[in-house]
């Protein structure tokens, strides 16, 4: 017997659609009533980005390490090894370091929120504080959202500094190059060019990884199951809206000239 | 099956905090609300019977605008709560209290927390002092005043339902929903919470809908009792005429 296959409806995927948009639409609602609570917002920050800087550090650091001694062989082959600072900065800055980190993020921060936000909609905890007066999305949605804006960017900056620091361990372990060299070239290489749509890149990251997560997480079903699947779904949905992002990003930068 | 008669407890119209008329609610082809009509007087208990599953909680969250009824009409305070405007709806919120089955505690706060929440979010009060003051106060009230520097997940299920009072009560609202608020927990406790709900009323004068399928909550807290099933009231009175009432399912409950 042939097996069903599911297909979702494009009914149901124009519905997702317009929920998600009315979602944002409240976010951007209840961010200009500039009501939203500080400490909240302090104690997002801190749980989202300062948690994960362990995380983001070392992945930063080793993904310059490994870079550094994958193109070391190459580079030689064409004796271009004095090029290799250069060569890791430019790439680390414009696109490595904010899409992995980006990456990492989605998955440690969109799933941590979509599971929390979940859980406490099973819990009844978000109705609880509707009925009371409070606006949950104002408490709940836009802190978050904001912490991942501001903390994303920085967490992926913190990634440059140190994915650089391991492109310099990385040159070292065959040779010696000082560490006035090594930097020098590495910044001469990067302008403003460089730096600023990446950064701009990643205040969308954040935003995308923020409201995926509160997304689903705030719209998840009653059931224990639930919380899991929206944790995941959080997940694989931001990590598809960062690749689409940066897709965009790439584009518009390139058509700009930078 | 028959409706029963009328309770003698009927105060004047003018009385009247909640009045619901015709209301209907599905969801998707599954009609779990089909014709309720009733009203919640000044002061007053009502408790709500019936078994799991005959809407009784969609019937109280119709009432706070977590639903959205798809016939009838909702009235508190005398306001269509499905065409109030957000604001007003919050406003109207802050009247009536919810008591959530779970007591839907902030897990990541303290009980202090839990409780200086609402004051700071929806009163909007910053003075520490005045905070402090109330926060103690209902601490009392609920009699858990060591509680206070606990997280809910050090709490027992009847402290939880207490500090969940506690938390609705902080803002003194009118009318009090509760949510099967006896479920889950032993025959002590339960009768703890339903003398609680009672001093409730008597001390704050609030008027309450109260939602279960436990009989002796129903004895210590109702004025007046309804019993639901599939989707409708079959039957309304006192505890005493329920409780020798003819009607099988109605007669059920008591026994």
């Amino acid at each position: 017997m042939a097996q069903e296959i599911y297909i979702p409806s494009y009914k149901k995927v124009f519905e997702e659609a317009g929920n998600q948009v009315l979602f944002m639409f409240r976010f951007f609602r209840n961010i200009f009533r500039f009501d939203f609570e500080w400490n909240e917002l302090v104690r997002q920050c801190y749980m989202i980005g300062y948690k994960s800087f362990p995380l983001v550090a070392i992945t930063g650091f080793i993904v310059g390490f490994v870079m550094t001694l994958q193109a070391e062989p190459t580079m030689k082959e064409f004796g271009a090894e004095s090029y290799i600072p250069r060569m890791v900065a430019v790439s680390l800055i414009r696109e490595i370091c904010p899409v992995i980190i980006a990456l990492i993020c989605a998955g440690k921060m969109a799933s941590g929120i979509g599971a929390e936000l979940g859980s406490m909609k099973v819990a009844e905890q978000v109705e609880a504080m509707e009925v009371s007066g409070a606006n949950p999305v104002q408490y709940l949605v836009v802190t978050r959202i904001l912490a991942c804006v501001f903390m994303v960017p920085l967490l992926t900056i913190a990634a440059e500094a140190l994915g650089l620091m391991g492109s310099y361990a990385g040159v070292n372990v065959s040779g010696h190059v000082s560490t006035t060299l090594f930097f020098n070239k590495a910044f001469t290489a990067i302008d403003f060019g460089d730096l600023i749509p990446s950064f701009i890149k990643t205040i969308f990251f954040g935003f995308a990884i923020g409201f995926v997560g509160c997304y689903k997480g705030y719209n998840s079903d009653r059931g224990t199951e639930s919380v899991g699947i929206a944790a995941n779904s959080a997940v694989v949905s931001a990590s598809l809206w960062i690749i689409v992002i940066d897709g965009i990003a790439v584009q518009l930068t390139s058509a700009l000239g930078y | 099956m028959s409706k029963e008669t009328t309770a003698g407890i009927t105060p004047g119209d003018n009385d009247t905090v909640i009045k619901i008329t015709g209301l209907a609610k599905s969801f998707g082809t599954h009609e779990v609300l089909k014709d309720i009509n009733l009203e919640l007087h000044k002061e007053e208990n009502l408790v709500i019977l019936g078994k799991s599953g005959t809407g009784k909680s969609v019937t109280i969250k119709c009432i706070v605008g977590l639903l959205t009824q798809d016939n009838g009409e909702v009235k508190v305070f005398d306001e269509a709560v499905d065409k109030l405007s957000e604001d007003k709806l919050k406003a109207l919120r802050i009247r009536i209290g919810f008591l959530f089955q779970s007591g839907a505690l902030y897990d990541s706060m303290t009980v202090r927390e839990n409780l200086e929440f609402p004051l700071r979010r929806v009163l909007k009060l910053s003075d520490k002092k005045e905070i402090d003051k109330r926060v103690e106060e209902i601490l009392n009230g609920v009699g858990l005043p060591d509680a206070i520097d606990k997280m809910p997940s050090e709490l027992s299920g009847g402290m939880r339902k207490r500090i969940g009072l506690a938390r609705t009560m902080i803002l003194k609202p009118e009318i009090m929903l509760y949510d099967e608020p006896t479920t889950g927990l032993d025959p002590i406790t339960s009768k703890e919470i339903s003398e609680l709900i009672q001093s409730m009323k008597q001390n704050y004068h609030v008027s309450s809908i109260i939602i279960t399928h436990d009989i002796a909550c129903a004895k210590i807290t109702a004025d007046r009792l309804l019993v639901m099933d599939a989707g409708t009231i079959i039957a309304e009175g006192t505890f005493d005429e329920l409780e020798h009432s003819k009607d099988k399912l109605v007669n059920s409950f008591f026994k």
